[in-house]
């Protein structure tokens, strides 16, 4: 059985005694009898490690290890250079607790710090916080910096990834604020519909771009739009197209947000993933979570520490802009290593592949039967459409290739990246013709 | 320390080594592309592996020494779980497989939630919430779905104790009820004529911590969660101290309702300097249609995409197989006993705020030494800094002044806790024979003590290039 209790009995007895204490059960003189349990837990005994580690790899076994992935739709597969696991696995980041006590924890505030300028550098806006948990939330709480006494409404583009709208939607029912769907149309949003719907009680639209189906909006006029109606625009976007799309900076959008997984954090079945919050400087101080900033200390020198936590709930409460209290720290501190390894070139290049690959695959599919369902612009996902989805997606599955994720009649979102040969995606198409020319 | 922005050289980068050329035609988007420059940062892998061994290096984490941060739980985090967690069969799961495709990940999350149950007396988990707080939101979440689904719309109010953690009434907050905050009585516990004041039929719940923030097993805690129910409210029970009593007594026996626990403290999981951590949410079988993240029409939707922190959740599973059953006491009573053991041999410099059997962790009030003298709590665990000890959490609970609360956990030896002990005995006859020099220390770590004012009146929370 493995314990992490070094004391031993004889130890602890004597540890008791010096606290003038019989037994353990004196410690627990405060807990009513009846509350006390009786029983032992109805857990397995304990394993030596050598068991667990056996018991983990059979449960590890059970799953499906895929060779090749063309499924995108919010969890990307990106390479990871191995000196971003490296750098993610050293000890005291990954043991160190949030870095309450600055001087001590340099290391880790600066990490924060250089992590703000990159979500800063990457989404052209002025601020950052340190993360929260997802994309989707940061989408949620994207929303509720928006909001106040007059505007509460959210409108929420119908090509937002449904994900994020479920998380949106249940935070808002903790607010009691409406949310409002605007029609896609053709893949993108409608902006005849979100002119129409736009009024004095909307706080904000939130679209994603390169959206859902992987189209690029058309943000310059949703932008235009929402700020001639007095609302602000959340946008939710994927890191890597930020390394060639214009930014969310560059159009005028007031908060940025998105999900951070593609930058160096592995599929891991969905978590722990990274939310990053970027915003103009006029609504820095409506951030939710962490915000590392510089100082100096005693002696003039340049250091680093928590701060703006006015904002927070340990000083503010119920009054705080909102609860969040542990983020994503050790996720954040890998995708800045991630950052630092690629570099702007590097980045660049693999948002580059992304598309290129992409853009092949939707040929290979189109030769091989499929058909595209938008003819709109795409970054590095893309619909199509036609008969056989389950028994195209079976026959790649059995040759070790997740393919794209079916949407339902007959629609399947593919998802290309730097990860997929041609080799492979030729592979893919091959398939896909062979199932459906049975 | 240079910024990694500062080590920077353009076109110095290493990122030309990771990938291959493309090998299908290149694709440039002709929509609207970026015309800043994108000023990552730019140089050799070993300058980048260099630069975080630094940063490393002015950091401290429970590897480095002993962490009594009080509320934390600050335990040992072991090194097979890490093993674990890194295995390819989880870690290149995309969360979109289907179940067939992802049998291991499916049974170990049913285990663990299975455990969890047996563990808080809860009849349902999940493991979607993504930290603690997330997870007081999740709670209160249901606790509001479950009034509105008997069209009980006048339950409007959340009562917190005054001790509690700021996320239990930013968390009501967020779900939308207003906050009634009562006092503790003069032992820190719940003041049952204060409670029994404040239900009534505008009661959604109430949010309680036990063993309470000051270290404390509230002794009425049936009484308590006895007077909610009669008013119609929900219990809503605070883990952050669950390694307290896990095995030992179970917050679905003492009367409460949902429960939330935080993986990354009682269940050995790192912090990550700031997470990940992971919040499941448990409750009744009566509360179960509206957890999040299952198909059931009342559920409240998806407090985040996927299901959970998933790596976290390995993490905590392997540890709770390492341990089992038996295992499970024996951490809890560790880490009392741990606390009272220091405790005991502290008292009589130290004024403790509660003077009885403490639970997992035990306050100091410094209010004393503060008139005597004018040192401060935040002195004191100054001083610590400079001897390799993380200081206890400071000025918290909000009722106690000057507080120092110190939550040692079972996984630190008898040596450690003896170690600790008489570094604090010697502060504190430093600062009574020169407390003046108090108020400089520390001296040896990497920055001395900082401007935090200065941070907030100025905000830089990011590097400015040069132009």
């Amino acid at each position: 059985m493995g314990s992490y209790v070094p004391n031993t009995s004889r130890q602890q007895e004597e540890m008791l005694r010096e606290c003038g204490l019989k037994g353990f059960n004196d410690l627990y003189r405060d807990v009513p009898e009846t509350v006390l349990l009786k029983d032992k837990l109805a857990l397995p005994e304990g394993m030596s490690e050598m068991e667990v580690i056996r018991h983990m790899e059979d449960l590890a076994g059970m799953n499906t290890v895929y060779r090749h992935i063309l499924r995108g739709a919010g969890a990307y597969n990106h390479y990871i250079p191995s000196i971003v696991g490296e750098i993610a696995g050293k000890e005291t980041f990954r043991t160190a607790y949030t870095p309450y006590q600055a001087e001590i924890s340099q290391g880790v505030l600066q990490s924060i710090f250089e992590y703000q300028t990159d979500i800063c550098e990457l989404t052209g806006m002025d601020a950052s916080n340190a993360s929260v948990y997802d994309g989707a939330v940061a989408a949620a709480e994207g929303c509720e910096m928006c909001r106040d006494r007059k505007r509460s409404r959210i409108l929420v583009s119908s090509a937002v990834d449904p994900k994020t709208v479920k998380v949106v939607r249940t935070y808002s029912f903790g607010r009691d604020v409406e949310v409002t769907m605007v029609p896609e149309k053709d893949g993108a949003t409608d902006l005849d519909a979100l002119k129409e719907m736009l009024g004095p009680d909307v706080s904000c639209l939130l679209i994603q771009h390169p959206n859902y189906f992987g189209i690029l909006e058309d943000m310059d006029s949703a932008v235009s739009l929402v700020h001639e109606a007095g609302a602000k625009v959340v946008v939710s976007c994927n890191p890597i197209s930020l390394a060639v799309l214009e930014t969310p900076g560059e159009y005028g959008a007031d908060i940025a947000v998105g999900e951070g997984q593609p930058l160096g954090i592995p599929l891991s079945n969905g978590g722990p993933y990274l939310g990053f919050m970027a915003s103009t400087a006029k609504m820095m101080r409506r951030l939710p979570g962490r915000i590392v900033g510089q100082t100096v200390d005693c002696n003039g020198k340049r250091a680093y520490v928590l701060t703006l936590q006015a904002r927070e709930q340990h000083i503010r409460r119920e009054k705080a802009s909102s609860n969040i209290c542990s983020n994503e720290a050790l996720c954040a501190l890998r995708a800045s290593a991630y950052m630092a390894a690629m570099g702007p070139e590097g980045l660049e290049k693999a948002a580059v592949q992304c598309t290129s690959k992409a853009h092949y695959l939707l040929e290979r599919l189109e030769e091989a039967g499929l058909k595209r369902t938008y003819e709109k612009e795409f970054f590095h996902e893309f619909v199509t459409e036609g008969p056989k989805t389950d028994e195209i997606l079976k026959a790649l599955s059995g040759n070790g290739i997740l393919g794209g994720l079916p949407l339902g009649d007959g629609k399947i979102l593919w998802c290309a990246t730097e990860m997929n040969t041609k080799e492979e995606l030729d592979e893919t198409a091959a398939i896909v013709k062979e199932v459906l020319g049975s | 320390m240079k910024l990694i922005f500062e080590r920077s050289t353009q076109g110095a980068g290493a990122s030309t080594q990771y990938l291959p050329s493309c090998d299908v035609p290149e694709v440039r988007l002709s929509g609207k592309m970026r015309s800043r420059q994108l000023r990552l940062p730019s140089l050799p892998e070993v300058e980048v592996d260099r630069h975080y061994s630094e940063l490393a290096r002015n950091a401290h984490g429970v590897n480095d020494g002993f962490y009594p941060l009080g509320s934390c739980t600050m335990k040992y985090n072991p090194a097979v779980n890490e093993d674990a967690a890194a295995l390819p069969g989880f870690t290149k799961i995309h969360p979109l497989q289907d179940d067939e495709t992802k049998k291991g990940c499916i049974k170990l999350a049913d285990e663990l939630k299975k455990y969890l149950c047996e563990i808080t007396g809860m009849d349902a988990m999940t493991l979607q919430p993504a930290a603690g707080a997330h997870g007081e939101f999740t709670g209160l979440l249901l606790i509001k779905a479950y009034h509105r689904s008997k069209g009980d719309l006048k339950r409007t109010k959340i009562i917190v104790p005054d001790s509690a953690h700021g996320t239990n009434p930013a968390s009501a907050s967020m779900a939308g009820f207003e906050v009634v905050s009562i006092p503790s009585d003069e032992n820190g516990c719940v003041d049952l004529a204060a409670l029994k004041a404040a239900v009534g039929e505008d009661t959604a719940g109430l949010m309680l911590t036990n063993p309470n923030t000051v270290g404390l097993f509230d002794p009425n805690i049936l009484e308590i969660t006895g007077i909610v129910h009669e008013a119609g409210g929900l219990c809503y029970y605070d883990g952050a101290n669950l390694n307290a009593v896990m095995g030992i007594a179970r917050p679905g026996d003492m009367g409460f309702d949902v429960v939330h626990l935080n993986l990354h403290k009682t269940f050995a999981t790192p912090h990550g300097g700031g997470g990940p951590g992971s919040g499941p949410s448990g409750c009744k079988e009566f509360l179960r249609p509206f957890l999040p993240d299952t198909d059931d029409p009342m559920s409240i939707g998806a407090v985040r995409s996927f299901s959970g922190n998933f790596l976290v959740a390995v993490k905590a599973y392997a540890y709770l197989i390492s341990i089992g059953a038996e295992g499970v006491p024996e951490a809890a009573k560790g880490a009392v006993l741990n606390a009272n053991y220091m405790k005991t041999k502290l008292a009589d410099l130290y004024p403790m705020a509660y003077d009885t059997v403490c639970m997992h962790e035990f306050v100091m009030s410094l209010e004393k030494m503060k008139h005597e003298i004018g040192v401060s709590a935040l002195d004191v665990a100054k001083a610590m800094l400079d001897h390799g000890i993380h200081p206890p959490t400071m000025y918290f609970p909000l009722i106690v002044h000057e507080a120092l609360m110190v939550e040692p956990t079972e996984t630190e030896t008898k040596e450690t806790l003896d170690e600790a002990v008489q570094l604090l005995r010697d502060i504190h006859a430093a600062a009574y024979a020169d407390p003046e020099k108090m108020h400089q220390l520390p001296l040896h770590t990497t920055v001395g003590r900082l401007d935090e004012v200065g941070a907030a009146r100025n905000p830089v929370i990011r590097y400015e290039f040069e132009a």
